[in-house]
């Protein structure tokens, strides 16, 4: 004879697993409706809120160059989050149909990390690697613009490391170094250099 | 009493007694996950057989059935004439230009024109296809080809006709001695470094064993060469103490190792000899063969400034960047970077030889270096200019690139890290860059400079410019023109030979 005690413990036990798993069942389900995982797309940025008057530093392939270009956005509180949307903003500009420096097709900012002092970490997704063009300049023109872009209008960044997909990788597509930190006062001086035609 | 003879009966549940079986089940069960994946990881590279022929080199993959290896006899035959097969019930016909062969599914006989002939195993058809052991293949072929064939079963290297290709190995004198190859054929092999060795590896070329599979040369830098063969490809092993850099010429029939002058002189580092920069970046880098050396370098460059004046064996270094595997911007569907790169190349050496500028080109072939090898190259030959040839479709004219560096990075004592070996050279490599940039202009040539994060700039312990060149205009077959590379290798040959004295009084 199995004991009265431990055939109610085990009900009880199997109860609880049996509620347990419908819950899980039921969140499961509440969590899949509303994401299209399937989008590849880069998320935009949030089109509610109040917007915020912001400098991108767009590169332009014809003449290989750095433009500063005023945009409104609606940005997050977040020092981090603004980040991300500040980027993805930029990256926007470069997935549009008549961009001025087209990128990948899904190619996107996965996060971006702010670790004081003064380091910015920016993941970006396999896409945005995997796609790129190869060259000197068109690869030194996005790395440029990204960190200009982060650093003039994130305070406090004095370096910042690219990732890909979470990861290391030896360079974006071929030429533009990715394996160091990139100092932010030489990459200041950098898109100076890279106004100019 | 009541309480130890009541539950007797009851005592010692199913629970209590599962649960080392649950454990021991448990820890079968990883290990056997264990097992599975370090089995896969530990899985030896799929065996190929590599066939060189007149008409063509090709590899094949080799399956194993029965403890014997196959090949695809159509696969096998296609290259090498018209071939065609047709599957009848059990029955297998090839036909290869005019000859007819007659296999039959699970026997060790075929009929080749009319004639049996043994196989060492059996016959196999798998999804259409007909198998035949490897090991029957020498004396299957010359039926069905009418000429000799040379087996090399444990290596899987097939050779059908006298197509192989011999080599000669020798030192030439000199400070230090340069080990010289000799091949009958041209080669392109790749050339890869570890520790203390260096590894010529031939994919494509049918180059077989000398004499002797180990020559010794009797050098304490250059010790001794090994050949060897395996899973379809042939290597040649040089144990050196010094790191080495290879070059080609007689249209690849030569190849020359030169050590790297500095590295013989860090084999025994006194205080008023510091071993070079180069000779300390990461794995896999042929200066690691000289850091491993005993007594050498430290993890970190030393100031240039405090640089010995080494003996400066070649003014200018030429790097063809890409090359091998990285094949750089694919310029078109039939155009890459690495190749354009290397023409540029050639045409650069030409042009600064003929204004008396010695030039080492970084690689001649298609061989593949990383940034830190090019640099450790570049490095140790101490030369006055390094400069990088990039190719791009994009933009127009040419770009050239001097390192970016961090700020600040310039004086911090006596060593600094490898990423910022260039610091102390900076100015200069500014000043190549202007003088270059004024000689293209003479040349109507649309230019510009600008710094940029391009490994191995930052790492080069000398001037160092990389020169990306786009075309004039909208025409990419402008980069291949013989005239405008023609054009921007003589007008960076000048400036460069303008500026000689300049470059030539660096540290």
């Amino acid at each position: 004879m199995i004991p009265r005690h431990l055939v109610i413990a085990v009900a009880v036990l199997l109860m609880i697993v049996l509620g347990m798993a419908v819950y899980a069942w039921q969140m499961r389900g509440r969590a899949a409706v509303p994401v299209a995982t399937s989008d590849a797309r880069p998320l935009a940025p949030p089109s509610a809120g109040p917007t915020e008057q912001l400098t991108l530093f767009v590169a332009y392939d014809d003449p290989g160059i750095l433009r500063a270009q005023s945009a409104r956005i609606p940005l997050p509180a977040g020092r981090q989050q603004r980040a991300e949307e500040l980027l993805r903003a930029l990256l926007a500009l470069y997935l549009e149909k008549s961009s001025p420096h087209a990128i990948g097709v899904g190619a996107d900012v996965r996060s971006v990390y702010l670790v004081d002092p003064g380091l910015a970490v920016i993941d970006l997704n396999a896409a945005f690697a995997d796609t790129h063009r190869s060259g000197v300049l068109v690869e030194e023109l996005t790395v440029a613009s990204l960190i200009h872009t982060l650093s003039a209008n994130i305070p406090g960044i004095l370096k910042v490391k690219i990732l890909v997909d979470g990861k290391e990788r030896d360079s974006l597509a071929g030429h533009a170094d990715l394996s160091d930190f990139y100092d932010v006062s030489a990459v200041n001086q950098l898109a100076i250099e890279l106004s100019a035609p | 009493m009541r309480w130890s003879s009541y539950p007797s009966s009851h005592e010692a549940p199913p629970v209590v007694r599962r649960e080392p079986r649950s454990r021991i089940a448990g820890f079968l069960f990883i290990a056997g996950l264990v097992l599975v994946s370090s089995f896969l990881l530990s899985a030896a590279p799929p065996k190929r057989l590599s066939v060189y022929s007149v008409a063509a080199n090709y590899s094949l993959p080799v399956m194993q059935r029965a403890n014997h290896d196959y090949v695809a006899l159509l696969e096998l035959l296609d290259p090498l004439g018209r071939v065609n097969a047709k599957l009848d019930g059990r029955r297998w016909r090839i036909r290869c230009n005019n000859v007819e062969g007659e296999f039959i599914a699970g026997q060790n006989r075929a009929r080749i024109q009319g004639r049996a002939t043994d196989l060492s195993s059996n016959f196999l058809i798998e999804n259409g296809r007909g198998l035949v052991p490897v090991a029957s293949l020498s004396s299957l072929l010359p039926r069905f080809l009418g000429g000799p064939v040379t087996l090399h079963e444990d290596s899987g290297r097939l050779f059908i006709g006298s197509v192989a290709t011999h080599f000669t190995a020798s030192l030439a004198a000199g400070t230090p001695p340069r080990l010289v190859f000799n091949f009958s054929s041209p080669v392109s092999p790749s050339v890869s470094t570890e520790p203390g060795k260096l590894h010529i590896t031939f994919t494509r070329e049918p180059v077989v064993a000398p004499a002797s599979s180990t020559l010794t040369f009797g050098s304490n830098i250059i010790s001794s060469a090994t050949y060897s063969e395996s899973n379809g490809l042939a290597e040649i092993t040089v144990n050196t103490t010094a790191p080495l850099t290879p070059s080609f010429g007689n249209n690849g029939r030569t190849l020359t190792l030169t050590p790297a002058s500095a590295a013989s002189q860090a084999s025994s580092p006194t205080p008023s000899s510091p071993p070079s920069a180069a000779a300390r970046p990461a794995a896999n880098s042929a200066a690691n063969s000289a850091a491993n050396s005993p007594g050498n370098s430290p993890p970190s460059a030393l100031a240039p400034s405090s640089y010995p004046s080494a003996p400066r064996r070649y003014f200018a270094v030429v790097d063809p960047s890409h090359g091998g595997d990285d094949r750089g911007e694919a310029l078109s569907s039939t155009l890459l970077e690495k190749d354009v790169t290397l023409a540029l190349a050639r045409r650069l050496r030409q042009e600064l030889e003929n204004r008396g500028i010695s030039t080492l080109m970084l690689r001649d072939s298609d061989a593949n270096l990383s940034s830190d090898q090019r640099a450790v190259l570049a490095n140790t030959n101490h030369p006055a200019i390094y400069i990088a040839l990039h190719v791009a479709s994009g933009g127009h004219g040419v770009r050239l690139y001097t390192a970016l560096l961090p700020y600040g990075s310039g004086d911090n004592g006596l060593f600094r890290s490898w990423s910022n070996a260039q610091s102390s050279f900076l100015a200069v490599s500014q000043g190549a860059a202007a003088s270059i940039s004024a000689e293209l202009q003479k040349q109507q040539a649309s230019v510009r400079i600008v710094a940029a994060a391009l490994r191995p700039l930052n790492n080069v312990t000398a001037a160092a410019v990389a020169i990306e060149v786009a075309p004039a205009g909208s025409d990419l077959a402008q980069l291949t023109s013989p005239d405008y590379q023609q054009l921007i290798a003589s007008a960076v040959a000048t400036a460069i030979a303008a500026t000689r004295d300049k470059l030539g009084a660096t540290p």
